[in-house]
């Protein structure tokens, strides 16, 4: 008899973990998204640890050393990699510790979102009527502005700052998490388990918080790796156009903005290796997305992003 | 279908309203006095007092919203700190040079996307469907204002190819009708105008359509390889019809339907997109010009031209929605 019980207490355990071990099997099958996924991890660990791996002080400035190519050049000083920017600073590891900076507002930035997108959007699918009708109205509004122009004008209005930037972000993915919330919410509802766990009598919150919530993760966590592509690529933006990170930052909007007056000059590097670093962390992030969206949830398999 | 618009309509009403309420809280909490912003650091006491008084900034928020928003449904969107000209002149200045720039940008991007996912769908899982795939994945990862400036850099300056700015190199007379140079030019037979207009806008447009480019070819491309499942082809095929027929016949038609509101969408993108470009390639744009105002504080700028974009850009939702309404008769709105 109490062998029977262990049998059917371990098997729900046994099936959670055999899903989980599914998704990991589909990714690791996934070559792109393998490679996003260590592209991504290399970045991170190097920015994480950009005091370990800078050769130098981001904010070291030598006047004598200024706009001087790197490795590629015999004109380049040893021991700067990538060259220096206009204060004669090393952009290899302005690079390593901008990083930190620009990943960490997208990641807040997505952080909000997420927080503020799933609370909006488990009201709104789950409790449909008014509340659906009250949130849904508000992201229609907040949809009425472009993102990056939301972001601009609620940065700019706000003052300047990663902090500001990173709330100016955060506002405007929370719209666009609450309707995937709501779409994958709405879905898992109408399931016969919650209609099980209606009439068994569980309370609402423990239906929303454990059955509903976590069967709606997997459109979650794809949008959310997708987004959060996005949301560093506004980030830096910001930083760009002036309104986020401020000097002496190495944040690689900004840097990229402040050497862009040299580009005529002919010291490239400047410019040009800030921007590289966004684009494979974008991609990095894409790679992984597209790869998870395909693991988990194989309807949305090339399908529309949103 | 016009209970469906006159409801589409109400609620746009509805959502304005809320982006005028939104942005004026927002202009409104900024740091900083209105009065001493519009009057300079320098001003006296009196002065503040006499301009408190001409922008009602002593009533309460919601009677101040009141006031701005019956000025603003009379077309009034009030004048820029900064150059003390009024907004809605402002914008209708600049509106052409972003207009010409999205509208060439959209169709590089539409023709380019298009003919790139159908090529890709049908031959998936060939080299051109991979080279595009990953070209794809590099448009929607680019950070457009580095590409901007990489291009510039490129192209304009070490090759030496294409201006790096502006809309008109100095010298050409154009007279201006609509605006818009290309078709000024078009419309005045000028050709050499044209040339350099066209020129001009080169590099900021293919910058400006990178992303747009890359969402549209992948689009274009689930939504081909999904028409080309369907039941309807395959009979087609069955019946002996030729694989050039079917597809350029009967698969591309069907697989353009969804296409239509990727291409809307994709508006919001652009302006978003105008504010870089212009920026990198100092042209005189509502997106130069709506940066600006943010850096420099300019608050009637902010709360105007946010809601005249507002406005064009859920009108023009509403139509890519109704226009899908045509093109695609199984769709039925409620």
């Amino acid at each position: 008899m109490a062998q029977k019980h262990d049998q059917i207490v371990a098997e729900p355990e046994v099936k959670r973990r055999t899903r989980l071990q599914d998704t990991i099997l589909q990714l690791r099958k996934n070559k792109s998204a393998m490679f996003g996924l260590l592209l991504l991890l290399i970045i991170v660990i190097l920015c994480i640890g950009a005091p370990l791996f800078a050769p130098r002080d981001p904010h070291d400035a030598n006047l004598d050393y200024g706009l001087k190519p790197g490795f590629w050049s015999k004109d380049g000083l040893p021991g700067y990699l990538l060259g220096t920017d206009a204060l004669g600073r090393d952009l290899f590891s302005r690079i390593l510790y901008g990083g930190r900076v620009t990943l960490s507002v997208g990641f807040v930035a997505l952080g909000f979102a997420l927080v503020m997108g799933t609370l909006m959007g488990t009201a709104s699918g789950y409790f449909g009527g008014m509340v659906d009708n009250i949130v849904m109205r508000i992201v229609d509004i907040l949809f009425a502005y472009p993102a990056l122009l939301l972001a601009l004008v609620v940065a700019g209005t706000l003052g300047r700052g990663i902090d500001k930037a990173m709330l100016a972000i955060g506002i405007v993915y929370t719209p666009q998490m609450a309707r995937v919330v709501r779409g994958a919410v709405l879905t898992v509802k109408e399931t016969e388990y919650i209609e099980a766990e209606h009439a068994i009598g569980s309370s609402t919150l423990r239906i929303i918080f454990r059955h509903v919530l976590p069967n709606s993760m997997a459109p979650i966590i794809v949008y959310s790796t997708l987004m959060l592509a996005t949301a560093i690529l506004d980030a830096a933006a910001l930083g760009f156009l002036g309104v986020g990170a401020q000097a002496p930052s190495p944040e690689w909007g900004l840097t990229l903005s402040l050497s862009r007056k040299y580009l005529v000059t002919g010291a490239w590097w400047a410019a040009t290796f800030p921007g590289l670093a966004i684009l494979i962390s974008v991609i990095s992030l894409n790679l992984l997305g597209d790869g998870l969206r395909d693991a988990l949830d194989p309807r949305l398999k090339g399908g529309a992003k949103l | 279908m016009k209970e469906y618009i006159l409801k589409r309509l109400a609620m746009l009403i509805i959502v304005l309203l809320g982006v005028s309420i939104i942005t004026f809280v927002l202009v409104r909490s900024a740091p900083g006095d209105p009065a001493v912003h519009l009057a300079g650091e320098h001003a006296t006491q009196a002065t503040l007092d006499a301009i408190r008084e001409k922008y009602h900034l002593n009533e309460p928020l919601y009677v101040q919203y009141i006031i701005w928003l019956e000025m603003a449904l009379r077309g009034d969107l009030g004048r820029s700190i900064k150059s003390r000209e009024l907004v809605r002149v402002e914008i209708i200045e600049r509106l052409p040079t972003t207009l010409e720039l999205s509208l060439i940008a959209i169709i590089i991007a539409s023709a380019v996307g298009i003919i790139a996912g159908i090529v890709s769908a049908v031959r998936q899982y060939s080299a051109i469907d991979y080279s595009v795939m990953f070209g794809a994945l590099f448009g929607v990862s680019m950070p457009i204002f580095w590409l901007g400036l990489m291009l510039l850099y490129f192209v304009g300056v070490r090759l030496g190819w294409l201006p790096i700015g502006g809309r008109l190199s100095v010298g050409i007379d154009l007279e201006s009708i609509t605006g818009l140079y290309v078709l000024d030019s078009i419309l005045t037979l000028n050709g050499e105008a044209f040339i350099d207009s066209i020129k001009h806008l080169l590099l900021p447009s293919i910058a400006l359509a990178t992303i747009p480019m890359a969402t549209i070819a992948r689009m274009t491309r689930s939504s081909m390889l999904e028409v080309l499942r369907q039941d309807y082809i395959r009979t087609e095929r069955a019946k002996g019809l030729s694989e050039r027929v079917v597809i350029y016949k009967h698969a591309i038609k069907n697989a353009l339907i969804p296409i239509v509101t990727v291409i809307g969408m994709n508006i919001g993108v652009l302006m978003g997109g105008a504010v870089l470009t212009e920026t990198i390639f100092t042209l005189p744009g509502l997106g130069k010009y709506i940066a600006d105002a943010i850096l420099a504080y300019d608050y009637p700028v902010v709360q105007g031209f946010t809601i005249f974009f507002a406005t064009a850009f859920v009108i023009i939702n509403l139509i890519t929605d109704i226009l899908y309404m045509y093109i695609d008769p199984r769709i039925k709105y409620r």
